[in-house]
């Protein structure tokens, strides 16, 4: 290691409270960026659920008349 | 001009532009961050020589003082939307009030943090109960009682009336943060950077300390926007807008 990096690193002897400093300024932004991207991604995969939750029911009650007599699509349709 | 900014204003609080328009700030935002964030800390860590008096301890100052002005910056953010927000109640208003909450909290803490790590090598002290280090530590329970009381409500709508309505009571804080040092005999230096006169700071400490303000500013707008985007989403999660969004990403 060159000396200029270690006279860098060692911050005049203040190593110990300038660079905890910097540490905690950049890994509490990080988390702050990794709260949104974490948040979307089990929204998405909720509305995700819902929408093919969604299409099944409507499907569901498109084909039941089809594959049933028209009687019996009545009540599935309720469901 | 004075016509079409309301008009402007109005379709941007609608959630799917603003939805559309969030995502395409945010990334130049943080990119912008990102640059001014490493050319603040290059000047200030590298360039920047060290103090007479402070030696290298000083260099704290450049994610302190930034931070400090956001944590005060973004309160003012919230208590405006939260007063749009109470008084129109406008649903983008009170995204952007609780969505900002947590970002101002986040940089309230990095203030009191590396303001202690500060203060221990030139004060002898982690902590002192004066009224500029009282001010900012109430300044962030402010912050976590606006977080809490909007949680702690069933209906979020009803949550971010409440919360709003102590952000908006809460402001009285941020001037006596700013003055505290001058108001009261603290251990706290008054301030440093006055845009109105001259600055009790050498050019080449300047600049970074500028840049590193803007590089906060820049990553706030996009801090923002991420969370409003993510927010709306979950708020009109029943709407055809979301449904429209979210459908491409349903795999086929």
């Amino acid at each position: 290691m060159s000396s200029s990096l270690q006279a860098f690193l060692a911050m005049g002897g203040y190593a110990a409270y300038v660079w905890p400093a910097y540490a905690v300024f950049l890994l509490v932004l990080l988390g702050d960026t990794l709260v949104p991207t974490l948040r979307r991604r089990r929204i998405v995969r909720e509305l995700r659920a819902r929408l093919v939750r969604q299409a099944a029911r409507q499907d569901a009650a498109h084909a039941a008349p089809v594959a049933e007599s028209g009687a019996a699509a009545a009540p599935s349709r309720s469901r | 001009m004075t016509r079409w900014i309301p008009l402007w204003l109005h379709r941007l609080s609608s959630p799917p532009t603003f939805y559309r328009f969030a995502g395409v700030v945010w990334p130049w935002a943080m990119g912008l961050a990102l640059v001014a964030g490493a050319i603040g800390l290059y000047g200030g860590l590298v360039l920047a020589p060290p103090d007479y008096q402070q030696g290298d301890a000083y260099r704290v100052i450049f994610i302190h003082v930034p931070s400090a002005w956001m944590s005060m910056f973004i309160y003012a953010v919230m208590a405006v939307a939260s007063f749009v927000a109470v008084v129109w109640r406008i649903k983008l208003a009170e995204v952007v009030a609780m969505q900002s909450a947590p970002i101002g909290a986040a940089f309230t803490f990095i203030t009191l943090v590396s303001g202690s790590l500060w203060g221990k090598p030139m004060w002898g002290t982690w902590w002192t109960w004066d009224a500029r280090l009282t001010s900012e530590l109430v300044l962030l329970f402010l912050y976590l009682g606006v977080i809490g009381l909007y949680h702690a409500f069933e209906d979020r709508r009803q949550g971010a009336r409440a919360a709003g309505f102590l952000a908006i009571i809460g402001i009285i804080n941020v001037p006596i943060v700013h003055f505290s040092v001058n108001w009261w005999n603290t251990l706290h230096q008054g301030s440093t950077i006055n845009f109105f006169g001259s600055s009790k700071i050498a050019a080449d400490m300047l600049w970074p300390l500028l840049v590193m303000t803007l590089a906060t500013k820049l990553y706030y707008v996009a801090s923002l926007c991420r969370r409003a985007r993510v927010d709306l989403l979950a708020l009109e999660g029943n709407k055809a807008w979301v449904q429209e969004v979210v459908a491409p990403e349903v795999t086929p």
